[in-house]
């Protein structure tokens, strides 16, 4: 009797040892030691190019995370990427002209939306929509303007000039 | 031609054994709501598959941690990326390491000794005895230590993770000098709680169940003689690592 009481304790200690376990790994380990209860407020926000954000990202503010990324829709008229973001209540101080950026944390790291405070004396409510917002710069973008761009930079210069002087801007065809 | 002929029967063998197996779990299957009766002898086959098998688990899982680890680091910082031991480690064991090192040590800590005791029990006529008593030994020998696997492997392999991320945090923060913050912030920024953590515990549980039914079949139908019970002690082994190894990666195949 004594020795099947044992065992009871044994096991439940070990079940309880395992579930502790199982507890940590799942709360201390993984993204759910960043998610914050409580309450949010949704704010949306358009981009022509999200680049590689997914759901979950965290939504920052001078590099502090307040809140993340709830949804990720395509608008099928506008065909941008409608991005909704769900902030931390306390964070209710945000100027209505802040804007929305999407970066990279690190060089190849994983992306976020950088929200950059403006001016304004009124503050975002829930459900508005940021309307300030830059798009995800992509790398290869980046490395295509750099490759290519040393090749055809020349002809690049007069066309950039175009809309204020028209005259010299003939570039052969073949750079269009 | 005596050769052909014995190679034919070995894969008659063979066959039956596997269909023997498939009927054995379904018969195991039907004496799960029979053995519910017997809840006390549940609990005491956890403690004896589960409990009894933490000293080799976190021993095992401590060191698995220190050598991922080293191991990490040092291929890492070849790339300039030793920010991101904490993730592999993580990714690594939730996923793989923890469930198939936890069921290969449980195989051979677990499995072993169920298959050693029923064996026992079938050369020494304790399983027709029970029969003569009108206790099925399905219910009250076999689904026990059956359910005790499926309970115990996910909590044993959590331990091991649990004990291996600290094994890998011990050599990679304390001992390397990688940064504290670091190592857990790209750990929780990688890792999902559904997809790697949770995935893992599947894994584990169906391969409690793999191990726990290759023991019992193994010794509900050994030979009733020494030999067989030893004979059928290293299939235990030989099996239910095959077996796990091969689930495995149909789990990570079509469940990913």
């Amino acid at each position: 009797m004594t020795q099947r009481r044992s065992h009871q304790i044994g096991t439940g200690l070990f079940i309880l040892l395992g579930f502790t376990a199982l507890g940590y790994l799942a709360t201390q380990t993984t993204s759910l030691a960043n998610y914050r209860q409580g309450p949010t407020y949704a704010l949306k926000a358009r981009f022509t190019n999200i680049g590689q954000l997914k759901l979950r990202a965290p939504v920052k503010v001078a590099g502090v995370r307040i809140g993340s990324v709830t949804d990720i829709q395509l608008e099928p008229d506008r065909l941008e990427a409608l991005v909704t973001l769900a902030v931390d209540r306390r964070f209710n101080q945000l100027p209505d002209d802040s804007a929305a950026s999407v970066f990279t944390s690190g060089l190849l790291g994983d992306q976020y939306v950088a929200l950059k405070p403006g001016g304004s004396p009124d503050m975002f409510k829930d459900g508005d929509e940021i309307i300030l917002t830059q798009s995800s710069v992509q790398l290869e973008e980046l490395i295509g303007k750099y490759l290519v761009g040393s090749g055809d930079s020349p002809a690049r210069k007069p066309e950039e000039a175009k809309p204020a002087d028209p005259a010299p801007a003939t570039p052969d065809p073949a750079t269009h | 031609m005596s050769e052909k002929r014995d190679s034919g029967s070995r894969l008659g063998d063979g066959l039956a054994q596997v269909g023997a197996l498939g009927l054995f779990l379904l018969q195991v299957l039907a004496a799960i709501p029979r053995s519910l009766r017997y809840f006390a002898e549940t609990v005491r086959q956890i403690f004896f598959v589960g409990a009894m098998s933490l000293v080799i688990i976190i021993t095992c899982g401590l060191f698995i941690g220190l050598v991922l680890g080293l191991q990490l680091y040092e291929v890492l910082s070849r790339f300039g990326s030793t920010a991101s031991v904490g993730t592999v480690v993580a990714i690594a064991l939730y996923r793989e390491l923890g469930p198939v090192i936890t069921a290969l040590l449980f195989a051979g800590r677990a499995g072993t000794s169920i298959t050693a005791e029923i064996g026992l029990m079938r050369a020494t006529d304790q399983l027709a005895a029970m029969e003569m008593m009108a206790v099925d030994p399905m219910a009250y020998v076999v689904a026990p230590r059956f359910l005790a696997g499926i309970v115990a492997m996910p909590l044993l392999a959590c331990i091991f993770n649990a004990l291996a991320i600290f094994g890998s945090h011990l050599v990679a923060v304390s001992w390397l000098g990688l940064d504290n913050g670091t190592f857990w912030s790209n750990m929780t920024g990688a890792v999902d709680v559904w997809t790697d953590v949770m995935n893992g515990v599947w894994k584990s549980a169906v391969f409690g169940a793999v191990v726990t039914l290759v023991a019992t079949f193994q010794g509900y139908t050994t030979a009733p003689t020494s030999e067989g019970v030893a004979y059928a002690t290293t299939r235990t082994v030989v099996y239910s690592s095959i077996l796990t190894l091969v689930i495995d990666f149909l789990m990570t195949a079509f469940l990913m």
